[in-house]
């Protein structure tokens, strides 16, 4: 089965083409049928290899693609562990999305493009986790960035959609060039790209210690344009502006942890940069408070959803960097689930409210939907960390290790708590407001409230049921922590460093009751403002106290960005055409021109037109002759 | 000086020939310019007799004087030309056309006197010139040159006879 | 006197040098050349032309003789065959040119001017 490993990328592919090229042609359903059955057979081909993996980790080459000099490289597939996990989280959420996509799109006119383009997506995605070197992970990375311009820019109708589609683009453009830096310095440092002969190089070799920090630091930057942290973030919730389950797929579970992947599948090089550790450790802490307090205060559903996942990126990160690789994937995992559940649920609520998306006009939609408010209280309690839910799990242990890391470890653990906090009251708050209290939105809004259709509400509570019970992969004890017991053997040469699981000690059952206890807390501050008080966010600006504002403004980080990068940049542009294109190279090939006008000019003197002009030339011309050849 | 026979009569026709053509190139009137020609026709003449070329001698004479100063002397007389009607350049053309035209001369003979060191075939073989022997040669490895010439005569008929009509517009 | 010229054996190259016919045939030559340029009427041109190919035509035979060579008084016939077409076409052009222009001067011919 596991030779077969290459048909799971492979179906997609497929999938994409039949759509692609039948377009119009096909019907709704026979669209939906390949889209969603090619997904579904990935995944259960990606099933079936891991009832046949036994924490072996096999390389399942398909060809070769191109050997130059020193470097070869192969459309290789490595199957192991990791990539099996990871394998099964695009396919199996990812069909659970395009099952809901065919419910949600159902009436748009593009709806063969939709899915021509989720299929592609998911390819892409799979071949960045299962490529067994670092070039067909960054195709699948490049890929996958295409494919996320392409979606966000879905309605390419409107100029601000697209704009928000070229952002995302060229965000993440900034952070690949710096995953193509470190492969060059990987590459001139092992003399090769592929998995096996780098990591062996690793552990076999004692490097400087500052390569490992550049390479680790460079790949960090990559993971930050692609998994949105500090300072690459800004793209995320504008990508809000596709549809939703492009949100939910893309932007919740599979392209943003594609940055997770790349660093875990990399554990061998940063277990050996300590200072890239820190670094990847430190702006995951940062980005996660910061971005849990922007979404404090946003009104619009999707982009509370949108810096809620910025937010819980910074927690994985977080968690790799202090060297709690399991923990961090763990915490991916869990993600996947809560936050494409939540993300379905915003999208089953905008449907109901016609396309509304500010929870200022929603309120007391329990009555009319009862199944996605149910499922959707399931996600906001994972996120909030409460047991027994996936999400306490999955960031108990992650701050657990935090706790015990060295140095900074105390401060980080601190600031992941209130971070913890923040989550919680922002995402009761978005529950409260959607959900309870009364109807703020139009008459025409509350005729259409209906709860969605089946295509819809199924994969929700597929999702909810997963999000309730996944954290139990993971209890901390050295012995049923299912999770590491599955990838430990994946880890290959940094297997002696990685954290093991945490242990059920009395310093760990503290800072668990410490969590719980805040976000608790958290919780209870959210029901008395928003419940209890039935207080509403602000209509108007100006009535927002201005610290409120500038956070509801995002700290004014894309007006920063626009100042201090864009508007040089366009300077500088409009300097060089000016001077260099205009003056410089204009002026050239101009001259060039009128230099040959010239020259032709001068030339025409010789053409006297007088005969006898013309006779004492060949006279002469003949004397030069002679006078070549015989002196 | 002891000069042969056939030395004097080289030097004498040269000079001739050397003499009459200057007259040709500053004459005033044209006809006396082709009248001067022909006296250097049959003074290159008598030096194809000298070099026993005895048909060429007698074909030049024919050709020549014979037939082509015959039609300079027609259209001469046709466009009724003479020393009034003669245009002249300025005198600084003149002076610069002599220094070209003397400058080429002697470059030319300055190139060419290497020219006797090229061996002779020996024995000599002076009839080559008489008329069988040209006539054999001209009829066997010439042939074709020969009847395509007659081709160039007609097309050179041809043309003189169509550029020479009258357009009656 | 007679008998010399006539005598079918004798070949003046047997005692003239061959570079005496070249020097004379380049200076005819030359004279030639001076001749195209000095002048302006277009016969007389034409004319120095006709003594440019004649020089050539000396200097072929002399070499022919030299060499025992008849081809070369084949070509001369040849060069000779030509010049007379050439002298016809060109004196018929020459007409033409005299009606439409009523002069043979060739500075009138000016009008390819650049």
């Amino acid at each position: 089965m596991i030779q077969l490993a290459w048909l799971i990328p492979v179906l997609p592919l497929l999938g994409f083409a039949i759509i692609g090229l039948g377009g119009k042609k096909l019907s709704k359903g026979q669209i939906s049928l390949v889209g969603c059955g090619s997904v579904l057979l990935a995944f259960l081909l990606s099933l079936g290899i891991f009832f046949q993996l036994h924490g072996q980790s096999e390389v399942v080459k398909v060809a070769s693609w191109f050997a130059t000099g020193r470097l070869s490289v192969d459309f290789s597939f490595l199957i192991d562990p990791l990539s099996v996990l990871f394998m099964l989280i695009i396919t199996g959420v990812g069909f659970l999305i395009h099952l809901y996509s065919t419910g949600y799109m159902h009436d748009d006119d593009g709806y063969h493009r939709f899915f021509s383009y989720m299929n592609l997506f998911v390819f892409f995605m799979l071949l960045l986790v299962m490529g067994s070197n670092y070039i067909l992970m960054f195709v699948g990375w490049e890929g996958v960035g295409l494919c996320s311009y392409l979606l966000i820019g879905f309605w390419f109708k409107n100029t601000e959609y697209n704009n928000a589609a070229k952002k995302a683009f060229i965000v993440n453009r900034i952070g690949d060039l710096g995953f193509l830096l470190g492969m060059i310095l990987i590459y001139v440092t092992f003399k090769s790209l592929d998995f096996s002969v780098v990591f062996k190089g690793v552990h076999d070799n004692a490097y400087n210690q500052s390569i490992y920090n550049t390479i680790g630091i460079l790949l960090f930057i990559g993971a930050c344009g692609k998994s949105a942290q500090i300072p690459l973030y800004t793209w995320l919730p504008d990508a809000m502006a596709g549809p939703t389950p492009v949100s939910a797929l893309i932007h919740a579970a599979t392209m943003v942890t594609s940055g997770i992947y790349m660093i875990t599948r990399s554990s061998v090089i940063f277990i050996n940069a300590p200072v890239a550790s820190e670094v990847v450790a430190l702006i995951g802490v940062l980005t996660a408070v910061f971005a849990a307090t922007i979404g404090l205060f946003q009104n619009d559903i999707k982009k509370v959803l949108a810096y809620s996942t910025v937010s819980q990126l910074g927690y994985m990160f977080l968690g790799l960097g202090v060297g709690a690789f399991t923990g961090g994937v763990f915490h991916v995992m869990t993600h996947a689930f809560f936050k494409a559940l939540l993300f379905l649920c915003a999208g089953s609520v905008i449907h109901a409210m016609s396309g509304e998306q500010d929870i200022r006009r929603m309120g007391g939609l329990k009555k009319a939907l009862p199944i996605t408010h149910l499922t959707f209280l399931i996600g906001t309690l994972a996120i909030s960390g409460l047991p027994p839910f996936s999400g306490f799990f999955s960031k108990d242990e992650i701050l657990g290790h935090v706790y015990e890391h060295e140095g900074s470890g105390k401060l980080y653990w601190v600031l992941g708590v209130i971070g913890s906090m923040l989550t919680a009251f922002y995402m009761f708050r978005l529950y409260f407001l959607t959900f309870h209290g009364k109807f703020r939105g139009t008459h025409e809004q509350e005729h259409h409230l209906h709860e969605s259709p089946k295509s819809m509400t199924v994969p929700l509570m597929i999702l909810a049921g997963l999000a309730a019970v996944a954290g139990f992969l993971g209890i901390p004890n050295a012995h049923q922590h299912l999770l590491y017991n599955f990838l430990e053997p994946g880890y290959g040469y940094a297997k002696t460093w990685i954290e093991g699981p945490s242990h059920f000690g009395g310093e760990e059952l503290k800072l668990m009751l410490i969590a719980i206890a805040s976000a608790g807390a958290a919780i209870y501050l959210a029901f008395m403002i928003y419940r209890k008080n039935n207080v509403l966010p602000k209509e108007k600006e100006e009535d927002m106290p201005k610290i409120q504002r500038v956070i509801f403004h995002k700290y004014y980080v894309d007006e920063f960005y626009d100042a201090v990068i864009r508007k040089p940049l366009d300077w500088l542009s409009e300097m060089f055409y000016k001077f260099f294109e205009l003056k410089f190279i204009d002026g050239i090939v101009n001259g060039i021109g009128s230099g040959v006008k010239w020259m032709g000019s001068m030339a025409r003197y010789v053409q006297t037109g007088s005969i006898g002009f013309y006779l004492f030339a060949m006279s002469l011309a003949v004397m030069l002759i002679f006078m070549i050849k015989f002196f | 000086m002891n000069l042969t026979i056939t030395e004097v009569l080289f030097f004498v026709l040269s000079a001739i020939a050397l003499i009459s053509g200057a007259c040709v190139i500053f004459s005033r009137n044209p006809v006396y310019s082709v009248l001067y020609l022909i006296v250097t026709f049959f003074a290159i003449a008598g030096h194809y007799i000298l070099l026993n070329a005895q048909f060429l001698a007698v074909v030049h004479i024919i050709v020549y004087a014979g037939a082509i100063m015959v039609l300079f002397l027609f259209v001469i007389m046709m466009l009724n030309l003479n020393k009034e009607t003669e245009p002249h350049k300025p005198a600084w053309i003149k002076i610069a056309a002599v220094v070209a035209g003397g400058t080429l001369m002697l470059t030319l003979v300055g190139a060419l006197k290497g020219a006797d060191t090229i061996a002779l075939k020996q024995p000599n073989d002076t009839q080559i010139g008489l008329v069988t022997r040209l006539g054999h040669v001209l009829f066997t490895d010439f042939i074709v040159p020969f009847e395509i010439s007659s081709v160039l005569f007609l097309a050179a008929m041809v043309g003189a006879v169509m550029l020479g009509k009258k357009n009656i517009t | 006197m007679s008998t010399m010229l006539l005598d079918a054996g004798h070949s003046a190259i047997q005692v003239i040098p061959i570079s005496w016919y070249v020097t004379f045939s380049a200076v005819l030559f030359g004279m030639g050349v001076l001749g195209v340029l000095y002048r302006r009427n277009a016969i007389i041109i034409l004319m120095c032309i006709e003594m440019m190919l004649n020089a050539v035509n000396l200097l072929l035979v002399a070499f022919s003789a030299q060499h025992s060579d008849p081809r070369a008084q084949v070509f001369v016939f040849f060069v000779m065959a030509v010049a007379a077409a050439e002298v016809a076409v060109g004196l018929a052009i020459l007409m033409i040119i005299y009606r439409n222009t009523k002069t043979t001067d060739i500075d009138a011919l000016n009008k390819l001017k650049g």
